[in-house]
């Protein structure tokens, strides 16, 4: 299995505010691991760090490591556009392109890239809606409906088919149920459960039933710092940091 | 903070803790009837283990109901957990009073006969056991509850002694049979509430620092990480 993203003295701002300080915090590999801590705490940045989403909003900065594989992220020779490639992102709110039909959303990222083979790009296309979860509920209607006429869940599992589609290496979700009602989000729950046999997850929450639900293993942040990283269960049962127990206890602040 | 949340555990502790009391009193009541012969303390044994089973129900409810509406993590789970786990003792160690009353009333029927066996000094042994392991959790102290994990090994040693003597006696005197082997019965259920007070005191170590030391496992490895400074929360 081994480590999929080594993460060493990992720093970012926000022009001169510092929203992150001195982060070591690898992810295994097949596994899901949870980052959780209150609003402002740097859980966002640290993963819109590893694909290089940080550095699109103006005046932000990085320094510090990120490996994923071979690749160095923030090495010099190292192009946005290939990493963010080989690290899909799902966002907290489901963004399908709204006038494309449930077929064209998914192969988007494919065409995008100058694929063209029909028969390959129709395999690909039901390939990644059935590991989204989503290839019965979408298989009759793929160039017949939008993606907007979707349910919300269905399309956040849209957007996930969508990310599967290009193959990435690891999936980043930044809260990624918390617009979903409960029965759509144990349906991403259980994808997640499933999608960590052939990827890893870095998955945002708020939730921390849902860390302790789908998460091997856990990150609390705290004021752009990583108090503590930990086996899930570990986290939420006996955590040794004080604030950490704090937070998960609901005694913050 | 979470108000109502830290209202359910505040009330789940004062019930345990009003349950623990119950529970010292029938071990008292008990062994005063058996001490003194006395059928009205076995009575009140008796009455008062309905209670007891009726506040193990009410427990088992506020936890249940704090489990599933509060999703409680971390040093709240674990004390949840404890409370689950020290209501069931603290009702066995109620029926063990019950057994002792019943064997009581049993030797009450026949003459008076010396008993060779020091129960008083069991007894205290045994109740001072209780009392620590509920202190313990009151206090939210480790320390008392690994003190009481090492009382239980004197208890034993008694109950052992006890039988040996017992035995002996009734090769002795078979007449009698009958009462040496009540008298066995009462050490016998003495030695199980003893039991039942380290089980509390494994649970609230757990409680406290998350060591699993039940079995005799982990006490060296709960000693080092109190060492190291690392406790658990002791808000409750």
């Amino acid at each position: 299995m081994g480590v999929a993203i080594e993460v060493n003295g990992l720093n970012a701002w926000f022009g001169k505010a510092q929203v992150l300080a001195d982060i070591n915090m690898n992810v295994d590999a097949n596994h899901v691991t949870a980052v959780i801590g209150p609003s402002g705490c740097g859980k966002s940045t640290y993963v819109r760090c590893l694909n290089r989403m940080h550095e699109t909003v103006p005046d932000a900065r990085v320094t510090g490591k990120v490996q994923v594989g071979e690749i160095d992220v923030y090495g010099s020779g190292t192009a946005a556009v290939d990493v963010r490639r080989r690290i899909g992102m799902v966002f907290q709110k489901p963004n399908p392109f709204p006038s494309m039909s449930i077929y064209d959303n998914v192969a988007a990222g494919l065409k995008l890239n100058g694929f063209r083979n029909r028969r390959q790009l129709d395999e690909i296309v039901e390939r990644s809606l059935r590991l989204a979860a989503l290839w019965d509920e979408v298989k009759d209607v793929l160039k017949k409906k939008s993606g907007a006429s979707l349910s919300g869940g269905q399309q956040q599992r849209l957007c996930i088919a969508r990310a599967l589609a290009v193959e990435p290496e690891l999936l980043l979700m930044d809260e990624p149920a918390s617009a979903l009602d409960p029965i759509s989000t144990g349906k991403i729950e259980e994808l997640i459960f499933q999608l960590k046999k052939d990827y890893t997850v870095v998955i945002v929450t708020h939730n921390m039933q849902q860390a302790a639900r789908v998460a091997d293993y856990t990150g609390f942040f705290l004021m752009g710092k990583l108090i503590e990283f930990d086996k899930t269960e570990k986290i939420f049962t006996t955590p040794s940091d004080k604030r950490t127990e704090d937070y998960i206890t609901g005694r913050f602040g | 903070m979470r108000t109502r949340f830290q209202q359910g555990l505040d009330e789940l502790k004062t019930k345990l803790l009003e349950m623990g009391g119950l529970a010292e009193s029938v071990v008292e009541a008990a062994v005063e009837g058996y001490m003194r012969r006395d059928p009205a303390a076995c009575q009140i044994v008796f009455g008062r283990e309905t209670i007891i089973n009726q506040a193990e129900r009410d427990i088992d409810g506020i936890a249940v109901d704090l489990l599933a509406m509060q999703q409680p993590m971390a040093s709240d789970l674990r004390f949840i957990l404890a409370v689950l786990k020290i209501n069931a003792d603290l009702e066995r160690v109620g029926d063990q009073a019950v057994n002792i009353a019943q064997r009581s009333l049993d030797l009450m029927k026949g003459p008076p006969v010396e008993i060779p066996v020091d129960v008083p000094r069991m007894t205290t042994a045994v109740a001072t056991m209780v009392r620590r392991a509920l202190e313990s959790f009151i206090t939210a102290n480790s320390e008392v509850a690994e003190a009481v994990l090492k009382m239980d090994n004197v208890v034993d040693r008694m109950k052992d002694e006890a039988f040996v003597t017992l035995v002996r006696q009734m090769e002795k005197d078979p007449e009698n049979i009958r009462f040496y082997l009540d008298a066995l019965l009462v050490t016998r259920n003495l030695e199980r509430i003893a039991d039942h007070a380290t089980n509390i005191a494994e649970d609230v170590i757990f409680w406290v620092r998350g060591d699993d030391v039940r079995h005799g496992q982990g006490l060296a490895k709960a000693a080092e990480r109190h060492d190291e400074g690392i406790e658990g929360h002791k808000s409750h």
